[in-house]
């Protein structure tokens, strides 16, 4: 489902990503884990081209951008509309209530009528847990609240991928569980998901494939029932001993 | 003072008399404020406005020679006094054959300057939303324009009412201006008054207060907007 192809990323001077290829099939978990400023949140934002890669490519459901080519427009476009995303921060639109921040991509971006996405916007909602909170602002619900608004966000445009950035890192200990549940679920139903996350817990009952990342390069990727009890390589091994 | 007001006392038939010429030239007042000061602000600001917010646009945006034009633009017109550019406008520019009505030149002038002073609001405004509210408009597939018009502006107006209601307030004083290049708005109305009757104190003195109750009433719509947009704030 996605190819990415000897990814690299510079900013200025310093260069993030130093040639990333990873596989990822349809239906599958990749939990992306790595110490900070490792480029593992680079690297994800370059799936939906909020940061446009040096060079490389990636190829999403046979459509390929060649990002050592200026890019066409439409394949921003192309690579936005098929991939949701969720931010550390929510990022929810704070002047529009829970229904509306759902609705609006839908409505503004994909002309969907109000009627008809203001059900797909309730059913999503009600499925993250939030069907009584619908005409709620942001400001009124709770971390967690906010963050399953985020993901319900991204869902309402029926993404074949998910990004998660993340998504539990600003979040109080007690409100990380409700949102993982969410997470999971959606696992569970098959969602194709790039994961960003210094949960293990969520990697290990989650992922298919664990992704260790330091300095901008891969440096280990396997099952995560190998990857945390036998990792194979030394970095990995140091990284796991510090968080756990 | 102390001698106007004992004279005052000491003669009811001044008092009378004052008091008549206030009452007669009230309306005349209030028509020119109808007429000319209020369509002079309203008129001034909404194009004023949309200048203000193709500017601070204009600032932002990656285009070179764009905010190169909306610097200088901005520059000149806080580089200079109001009332020199309303007479360059009205009296210099016939010299080049181009002859603009006093109103159109007082509109032009006024909407000019509040172009550029409120497109700095505007800019700090865009400038104070955060970058992830741009990052989650585009991930949701917005362009440009709809991520500016649907998700950047509606939390920047918010921000802006306040410093914007200054501008706007300012202006309906600085309308007064207009008087020097023959708009008959509410100040020169008394001035015309006062010389035929030499009434000056009485005259401005009335004029003054009816600004004051109009800027009043626009701080009182101020605070009413204010608490709506506030709605989807943390108190």
């Amino acid at each position: 489902m996605i190819a990415i192809k000897d990814i690299t990323k510079s900013f200025g001077e310093l260069e993030v990503l130093k040639g990333i290829d990873l596989e990822i099939t349809k239906g599958e978990v990749v939990v992306v884990i790595g110490p900070s400023g490792s480029g593992k949140t680079t690297l994800l934002r370059c799936l939906n081209i909020l940061e446009v890669p040096t060079s490389g490519s990636i190829t999403l459901d046979g459509h390929t951008a060649d990002f050592s080519k200026r890019l066409a427009k439409k394949e921003i476009d192309y690579f936005r509309s098929e991939t949701g995303m969720v931010f550390q921060g929510y990022n929810l639109f704070p002047h529009k209530t829970a229904l509306e921040n759902v609705m609006e991509g839908p409505v503004i971006v994909k002309k969907e009528s109000k009627v008809s996405a203001r059900n797909k916007a309730e059913k999503l909602l009600t499925k993250v847990g939030l069907g009584d909170k619908l005409d709620f602002y942001p400001f009124q619900l709770s971390g967690g609240q906010q963050q399953r608004v985020g993901i319900a966000r991204a869902l309402a445009l029926e993404p074949k991928v998910m990004l998660f950035d993340e998504p539990t890192s600003a979040l109080d200990p007690e409100l990380i569980g409700e949102v993982l549940q969410v997470m999971k679920d959606l696992a569970d139903e098959g969602m194709t998901m790039v994961v960003v996350t210094h949960e293990m817990r969520f990697a290990q009952d989650a992922a298919d494939e664990v992704v260790f990342i330091d300095k901008g390069k891969i440096i280990e990727r396997n099952k995560p029932s190998e990857l945390f009890t036998n990792p194979k390589e030394e970095r990995t091994r140091q990284f796991l001993n510090l968080i756990s | 003072m102390k001698m106007y007001l004992s004279d005052l006392f000491a003669d009811p038939e001044k008092v009378q008399r004052l008091l008549t010429i206030a009452q007669t030239s009230l309306w005349p007042l209030l028509e020119g404020a109808l007429k000319y000061t209020l369509p002079l602000t309203l008129i001034s600001f909404f194009f004023g406005i949309i200048l203000a917010v193709l500017t601070a646009l204009a600032r932002i945006s990656s285009v070179k020679p764009l905010q190169i034009i909306a610097r200088i633009y901005v520059s000149a017109i806080r580089g200079t006094p109001l009332l020199v550019q309303l007479f360059i406008l009205f009296f210099g520019l016939p010299t080049i054959g181009i002859v603009i009505d006093p109103f159109p030149a007082a509109i032009f002038g006024f909407s000019l300057n509040v172009g550029a002073y409120a497109s700095e609001v505007i800019r700090a405004a865009i400038q104070s939303i955060p970058k992830g509210q741009w990052e989650a408009a585009h991930t949701i597939g917005m362009n440009y324009s709809q991520s500016l018009r649907r998700i950047i502006l509606p939390q920047a107006t918010r921000v802006s009412i306040p410093p914007l209601s200054n501008t706007f307030i300012s202006l309906v004083k600085d309308t007064s201006l207009a008087s020097l290049i023959l708009v008959t708005e509410m100040f020169r109305r008394a001035q015309e008054i006062a010389s035929a009757n030499y009434e000056y104190l009485l005259l401005y003195t009335e004029a003054a207060l009816i600004y004051w109750v109009i800027c009043s009433i626009l701080s009182v719509i101020q605070d009413r907007i204010e608490h709506r947009l506030d709605r989807y704030v943390a108190k």
